[in-house]
């Protein structure tokens, strides 16, 4: 009786499984699905390693100091970084008046009780990075965790800063509805093909890096990335670290709990 | 219950022969898992991960607590408590890590262990209550592991809660008052946050209660072995201290060197980049998935594309997507075979390997992937095999099987003759 009523339930859910594949199956082959502008055209990020990719990766200070650089210059101007508070940067290598100064440079929202009004005073070290306030096209995310809230992401921030280029023609002569819209740009690297932001790095030499290296796009982008990286993970060489020193622990004592399992099951066969 | 060659607990320190008269738990101690506790001397690696489960489950409850100390359920601050967890609390990423991967590693060890049962015929008499007990254990992990994913309010969190508690509007009648009632609103926020959190902190020691309950089921007939042959005499089994203690405690060490590699080298591997985002209700992630241990029953639920004798296809899924789990709780009595062991089992083996694995393979994969052709068209045919494997092919296979001969015993198993045991009939003899 029990494998009369469990061969019906299993009917009823492999007939119910069968009639939904045939009817995909049927669908598929008469109504195939429309290939589209962003399946084809869109790539992948471009293969790069950066100095904290993999177990013994860590960070290069003067390339997460140019690259706070450039987020200085060019990026804050739309985006934020709110996890990051000033007295982080003394990681990158900034002394403490430095990392004062640079606080000083950024204007901070404060209530001020008196008034009721929102104003802003100079930054102090305690102080996170302030909220940008952008009125334009689009909604600059924070970026402080972007490169861990992308596939590949430090490889995707480098590729979609130096990935903006003209819409090729193949793409408008496959699919004439795909023309990039006005206010947008055409960016493989993006989703869907079409992104808000304007190409940020326009012309080599947009920053002037304090320790002397040449400012190429490639550079800046890849500068920026890295401190992106930084940004969304700033324990990540305590993490290597400390994790190179577990392993070491770990293996030398499974050698020898391995041992004491062969020394107390020697003699007995099982 | 114990086997009668079992030792006895002698305390020798008056300090012990006291406290045993008083409150006997190192008694209990050493019955469940000491020199007190015999067990089958034959048992391979597959057994280990039941200890190894109990670990992963004390893993995350005390890195749980640590995280809840700095945790704030609320939909407001709930993202950037954790984002303060990971950057300013000391060691405070690790405890995250381990908590998300120990989540991870959870459910490998409990996959592993229960394909071990299904292969090796655990779930069948008399260690039928060990199984219920397993199947409710790893429901309740479910409703925990689901309930932890929201509460770093990120996009997949809001959105797979978004998704998950919208399967209960498919019931019919009852389903969207319902849906409202469990959420405390339309849709997933503060309320949901707050009582999927204090959920999320109560399962866990529902889970340790029904797992002593678990263990202590097993201990009445003691452990299974990949024989299927029950203990005979003494020389089947071996004192669980010392012998299963140091093999699961190298076992331990594996285990521990695995997660830790992921834990310290590649803590977001398993995760979505899409919970570094904070919750936003309004804009709608490309693909929605859950994490990855869901991906078979995902995948099921999805794989209902059609409406079926009227009854609707969402309907049809999500019934599945729980009859899925729920067939398991009827294992012991579809499998009527005598013999619990897949290794004399030669057709059931096959279906197994041939049929049950590569089925949730594929199912794993095409829960992770979009919900798009192939892997919609190929989670409907793995799906069909996953219900036809447990309803319909098992019945039927432990009808017309015809097992291959066992072994006497276990010892003859290991050492190719039992002289000793065929010579005195022991009390368990009768069963094979």
């Amino acid at each position: 009786m029990a494998r009369i009523l469990s061969i019906l339930v299993g009917l009823f859910f492999t007939v119910a499984l069968a009639w939904s594949f045939g009817k995909g199956a049927y669908t598929q082959i008469t109504d195939p699905p429309a290939a589209t502008a962003e399946h084809e055209f869109h790539l992948a990020p471009r293969e790069y390693t950066f100095v904290s990719d993999g177990i013994l990766g860590r960070f290069d200070r003067e390339q997460l100091q140019r690259g706070f650089e450039v987020y200085k210059e060019i990026c804050s101007t739309c985006h934020a970084i709110r996890h990051v508070a000033f007295r982080d940067l003394g990681a990158l290598g900034y002394s403490e008046a430095e990392v004062k100064a640079i606080a000083k440079g950024f204007q901070v929202p404060v209530f001020n009780p008196a008034t009721g009004e929102v104003e802003t005073r100079a930054g102090m070290a305690t102080d996170y990075f302030p909220p940008v306030v952008y009125a334009g096209q689009g909604t600059p995310p924070d970026l402080s965790l972007i490169t861990k809230a992308r596939h590949e992401g430090p490889q995707y921030v480098r590729s979609l800063l130096t990935g903006y280029q003209d819409q090729p023609a193949d793409l408008l002569k496959k699919f004439p509805d795909s023309k990039t819209p006005d206010g947008l740009h055409y960016n493989p690297y993006f989703a869907n093909l079409n992104i808000a932001m304007p190409p940020p790095l326009t012309a080599d030499g947009q920053v002037t890096f304090s320790d002397g290296t040449k400012a190429t796009k490639e550079q800046m982008a890849t500068d920026v990335a890295a401190f992106l990286v930084w940004t969304a993970e700033p324990k990540l060489e305590k993490r290597h670290q400390t994790g190179l020193a577990v392993l070491g622990f770990l293996l030398f004592a499974t050698v020898m709990g391995y041992l004491s399992y062969r020394n107390i099951w020697a003699g007995k066969k099982h | 219950m114990s086997f009668p060659w079992a030792k006895e607990y002698k305390p020798s320190h008056p300090f012990m022969q006291w406290m045993d008269e008083k409150l006997p738990i190192p008694r209990l101690v050493y019955n469940a898992v000491g020199g007190g506790y015999e067990v089958p001397r034959n048992l391979n690696y597959f057994w280990n991960f039941g200890f190894l489960a109990g670990l992963c489950l004390i893993l995350q409850i005390v890195t749980g607590v640590v995280m809840a100390m700095h945790y704030a359920a609320n939909t407001a601050v709930a993202f950037d408590t954790v984002e303060m967890t990971m950057r300013d609390v000391n060691w405070g990423w690790l405890m995250r890590y381990a908590h998300a991967n120990g989540a991870s590693a959870f459910f490998v060890v409990i996959y592993i262990h229960i394909f071990r049962g299904f292969f090796y015929g655990s779930y069948k008499a008399p260690r039928e209550m060990v199984w219920l007990l397993g199947v409710v254990i790893f429901l309740l992990m479910m409703a925990t592991a689901f309930m932890g994913y929201v509460l770093p309010w990120g996009q997949m969190s809001f959105w797979g809660a978004k998704v998950i508690t919208g399967l209960f509007s498919a019931i019919p009648l009852v389903g969207e008052p319902l849906q409202q009632w469990l959420l405390g609103g339309f849709a997933p926020d503060n309320a949901a946050l707050n009582r999927f959190f204090s959920l999320h902190f109560l399962l866990p020691f529902v889970i340790l209660g029904v797992v002593i309950l678990h263990i202590w089921a097993l201990h009445i007939p003691g452990s299974s072995n990949p024989t299927g042959v029950e203990v005979k005499s003494e020389s089947d089994t071996v004192p669980f201290y010392p012998y299963y203690v140091a093999k699961d405690g190298w076992a331990i060490g594996v285990f521990a060197i695995l997660f830790c590699a992921m834990v310290f080298f590649f803590p977001n591997y398993l995760g979505h980049p899409d919970n570094y985002i904070p919750a936003n209700p309004m804009s709608t992630p490309a693909h929605i998935v859950p994490e990855w241990y869901f991906w078979p029953f995902y995948a099921i639920l999805r794989a209902f594309t059609q409406d079926f004798l009227f009854i609707p296809a969402k309907l049809m899924g999500v019934m599945a997507m729980f009859g899925a789990i729920l067939v398991w709780f009827f294992l012991p009595w579809l499998d009527k075979s005598p013999v619990r062991s897949g290794a004399y089992r030669p057709l059931y083996r096959k279906f197994f390997f041939f049929g049950l694995l590569p089925a949730m393979a594929v199912l794993f994969y095409c829960g992770g992937a979009p919900a798009q052709e192939p892997f919609v068209m190929l989670s409907q045919l793995a799906g069909l095999y996953y219900f036809a494997h447990f309803l319909i092919i098992i019945p039927i296979v432990s009808a017309i099987e015809k097992p291959d001969p066992l072994p006497f015993s276990i010892t003859e198993a290991v050492l190719g003759a039992d002289e000793e045991a065929k010579l005195a009939p022991s009390p368990s003899a009768t069963v094979a």
